[in-house]
């Protein structure tokens, strides 16, 4: 086998391009594998002796909680972190990839949990524009011809011509894909890939994933929190914890239960609060006629009303992009409603700062670093927001005092298990799971009862452990008394949480029904618009 | 918080020095080519900018005196930056506040009122009109979405504009032949020196208003507000924070700084509104503000470095035979090498460490 390094010369680039375009006959892609790969970041041992074999053709998953160093050892095979020790093999020979772009002339492509596409450009130019090298001056003309002879080999076709932004969210993760495969990839990367896609997208495009493995054409290593995709389409697993193999074996021979131990290992589980069954009792939250506008004057909330009560949660359900952000944005103070009212114990509610405190308001945003954190300043800092101008945390009156935040954030840090090297870091460079476990902590953890919490995709990319933390504190919460407005994409959380369903599509709400007498099917048919 | 970062040695500290030393030097080799390109040495040059900012104790109080309006014209830039906010209409405030502080000297003295009062007049009604000229630019941003660094800069020029229509025309002092100007407030009604030397008490004022800016900044539930506000405007609104009215605040206290200089100018220094007080100044002290990183405690030697290079600016003409801009020259040269060196921060460590993730910026609102 000729080294693969030797493409790696700007020489060979515009072979290896011309061989995108027209790859004739392949063979099947090359093994990969990581030995005894270690990696440290300053104090925190990220990864500590991990090896992975990815033989050629077969789909693997990399299962492991928040932090247990998934991304890390694929940013370590991407050559985006050089590790500390260890060598990655790719077929025959033994390299140290040192960069990205290293990576990608040996074959390997990345695919990440968000997408790194230009919106405002057509699905053609977004291929084009992602080879390593352009010419300076590109003949789309035969470009297109060759886009188009590319897409009529591959089992799913997205339109050249279409602008990105006007594609749907999976055909976005297609187009991802496709983009690795057009670059001449043979081991594909991906890092979470489904989570921004609905349950039948991410069939899809794992399924194709799949076939394209069995015919020997790729290879997948795929991280993942889902055991549902894992059993249907991976046919073996590794499971990381705490930066060490924890497990690993054959798909078929593994049961989630077995694979969920491997990654807590033996802690007890989580626990689990019941839900308590004592009738809702006054409204809290009422919403009336409420219409707001998201950019360029479009009418995202058309007129929404709804009521939530003490100690009921109630789920609004619906196909993301439907208004349910706006709603959040609304209520968390960040969007000016157009029309309509919000009340909360019946008095008109802005999300002022003396509001919320009177009212006893908390907020877990979607994207808790971008929604709900400073990323510059520090965990204690973060962790004060609610409180930072009130005794015990002012100092003479109008000054923060940054020990109480500090002794505050300590104690917070230790009860929701957050993972941070001091509670002086900046929460920016946390990983996405303690990030939002401090919000959680934030907005849950100042000792005093709630009346009303909205939540919005609550436990979004989050594992299975932090998720069922996450759900027994909101449930936990409701039972005291708590009012819990849930919006989320995930019908499963919804049917496993709430009182009352709420469909929300086009800006409205168009189905409500108690979750005991709920239909499913109802409730597809109104989240696809069909009333 | 102590009063020096705990992690004094740390790397991100080192750099935080390292990198706005670095880029001085570097401008300081430029501008030694520059200087040399015209035929002087350039080590003789520097000798004399030494000799001519801080070689005598009559330099030095040049230095302060110049270094006095430098501080409180950075803080006009150094505030909103806590917000994400670009102000540069520094020089627009000094021209209204000096503009107005003389107007007022010269009402309360047609009153009859005692140099005290009169003083205090300027002083209020200096940092009156400052706090309205840059407030307004706050305000234009959050209620109305303008661009505050565009509506600052232009409010420059129309502050200029005003300030000429009034010295040429309703306030000009008919004796002023040569350079129109409003008439003197009075001797009697000068703002004095500090006790001992040959310098205005503006320069306790410039530093009084650092020392006072930092504490809000950096110590106060206002400054902890304006931080989050500025870090990531959403996390501000969900934690309910008035973050429209801040920005309109902090920009208020920021032109109340610059229009106090412009008093300074006026009651210690011409002791009438003129032209001369269209001096660069406010220009100045943007680059200090910048220097400085937006620290008001940091803007105190930066204003004394750049107060300095100002003052040797006439040595300078009469040892080197260079004119007297050649320190613009420089200056020039400071501003485009620290703005550049800002892309250096960081750059060790990010191939190894993940990034700080950037938000949106108080200037994001509406």
């Amino acid at each position: 086998m000729m080294d693969p390094r030797a493409l790696s010369s700007p020489a060979a680039r515009p072979i290896r391009a011309a061989a995108a375009r027209d790859p004739g006959p392949l063979g099947p892609p090359p093994a990969l594998s990581a030995a005894g790969i270690t990696k440290r970041f300053g104090p925190l041992l990220a990864l500590d002796d991990v090896s992975l074999r990815l033989a050629p053709g077969s789909f693997h998953a990399l299962l492991g909680e928040n932090g247990a160093g998934k991304s890390t050892l694929v940013k370590c095979i991407m050559g985006y972190h050089p590790a500390d020790a260890g060598e990655v093999r790719v077929g025959d020979a033994a390299l140290s990839i040192r960069s990205p772009r290293e990576a990608q002339s040996l074959g390997i492509g990345m695919v990440y949990q968000h997408f790194t596409l230009v919106m405002n450009m057509t699905v053609a130019e977004n291929l084009v524009l992602a080879r390593p090298s352009l010419p300076l001056v590109i003949d789309w003309r035969k470009e297109r011809e060759a886009i188009r002879a590319f897409m009529a080999r591959m089992p799913f076709r997205i339109d050249p011509e279409r602008t990105v932004r006007e594609l749907a969210t999976g055909e976005k993760q297609k187009l991802e894909i496709l983009k690795q495969l057009y670059l001449g990839s043979r081991i594909l990367l991906l890092d979470e890939p489904t989570s921004v896609l609905t349950p039948a997208e991410a069939d899809e495009v794992l399924g194709m994933l799949r076939r394209m493995a069995d015919e020997q054409r790729i290879s997948v290593l795929m991280i993942s929190h889902k055991f549902r995709e894992v059993m249907a389409f991976a046919d073996e697993v590794t499971v990381l914890r705490r930066g060490r193999v924890a497990g690993r074996g054959k798909a078929r021979d593994l049961t989630p239960a077995a694979m969920a131990e491997m990654m807590v290992g033996a802690q007890p589980a989580h626990v689990s609060a019941a839900r308590g069954d004592a009738p809702a009792g006054e409204p809290v939250l009422r919403i009336v006629g409420l219409a707001a506008t998201a950019g360029r004057g479009r009418r995202a909330l058309d007129g929404v009303t709804l009521t939530v009560r003490r100690g009921e949660i109630v789920g609004i359900a619906g196909v993301s992009g439907n208004g349910q952000e706006e709603l959040v944005e609304v209520l968390a103070g960040q969007r000016a409603a157009r029309e309509g009212a919000v009340l909360v114990h019946g008095e008109p509610y802005g999300a002022g700062r003396e509001q919320t405190r009177a009212h006893r308001v908390r907020c877990l945003p979607e994207e808790p670093l971008r929604n709900a954190c400073v990323p510059a300043m520090s965990v204690a800092e973060n962790l004060g927001f609610r409180v930072f101008d009130r005794p015990p945390f002012t100092a003479l009156r109008f000054g923060v005092s940054r020990a109480a935040l500090r002794r505050s954030a300590e104690r917070l840090v230790a009860e929701y298990a957050v993972k941070t090297p001091s509670v002086d870091a900046p929460i920016g460079r946390l990983s996405g799971g303690n990030v939002q476990r401090a919000v959680l902590a934030r907005e849950l953890g100042s000792g005093e009862d709630i009346e009303l919490l909205i939540a919005a995709n609550p436990c979004f990319g989050l594992d299975f452990a932090a998720v069922a933390e996450i759900r027994s504190r909101i449930l936990l919460a409701r039972n005291r008394g708590t009012a819990v407005l849930l919006v989320s994409a995930d019908l499963d959380e919804i049917f496993a949480m709430a009182d009352r369903v709420l469909v929300m599509s086009e800006g409205r709400i168009v189905h409500e029904s108690p979750i005991a007498s709920a239909d499913v099917a109802a409730i597809g048919r109104a989240m696809a618009g069909h009333r | 918080m102590k009063l020096l970062p705990q992690a004094l040695l740390g790397r991100e500290t080192a750099e935080v020095i390292a990198i706005p030393v670095g880029a001085l030097a570097a401008s300081l080799l430029v501008f030694g080519a520059f200087v040399a390109s015209q035929g002087a040495n350039p080590l003789g040059v520097y000798y004399d900018m030494y000799r001519g900012a801080f070689g005598t104790w009559f330099s030095f109080q040049n230095t302060l005196l110049r270094a006095a309006p430098l501080m409180l014209t950075a803080l006009c830039t150094a505030l909103p930056a806590r917000l994400g906010l670009i102000v540069i209409g520094g020089e627009g405030a000094v021209v209204v506040g000096g503009l107005s502080a003389a107007s007022a000297a010269l009402a309360s003295r047609a009153l009859g009122a005692p140099p005290v009062a009169v003083l205090a007049a300027m002083l209020l009604s200096g940092l009156a009109a400052g706090a309205l000229w840059i407030g307004l630019a706050g305000a234009l941003r959050v209620y109305r979405g303008v661009s505050e660094t565009i509506s600052s800069l232009l409010l420059n020029y129309i502050g200029i504009a005003i300030l000429n229509h009034l010295v040429e025309g309703a306030l000009r002092d008919p004796a002023s032949l040569n350079k129109p100007s409003t008439a003197p407030i009075g001797a009697e009604n000068a703002l004095g020196n500090l006790p001992g030397v040959e310098v205005h008490w503006g320069l306790a004022y410039g530093v009084l208003a650092c020392a006072l800016c930092y504490v809000l900044m950096h110590r106060t539930t206002f400054g902890f507000a304006a931080a989050m506000s500025g870090g990531n405007v959403r996390a501000a609104l969900l934690a309910g924070l008035p973050v429209k009215r801040l920005v309109v605040i902090t920009c208020m206290l920021a032109g109340a700084c610059a229009g106090l200089a412009g008093m300074v100018e006026v009651a210690a220094v011409h002791g009438r509104a003129s032209a001369s007080l269209v001096s660069g100044y406010g220009t100045t002290g943007i680059l200090v503000a910048f220097i400085a990183r937006h620290n008001p405690l940091a803007i105190l030697p930066v204003a004394l470095l750049l107060g300095g290079i100002g003052a040797s600016g006439g040595l300078l003409q009469r040892t080197a035979q260079l004119p007297d801009a050649t320190v613009n020259v420089l200056q020039g040269i400071l501003f485009i090498a620290i703005l550049a060196s800002e892309t250096l921060r960081g750059r060790p460590r990010a191939a190894r460490e993940p990034e700080v993730r950037q938000a949106a910026p108080a200037s994001a609102v509406a």
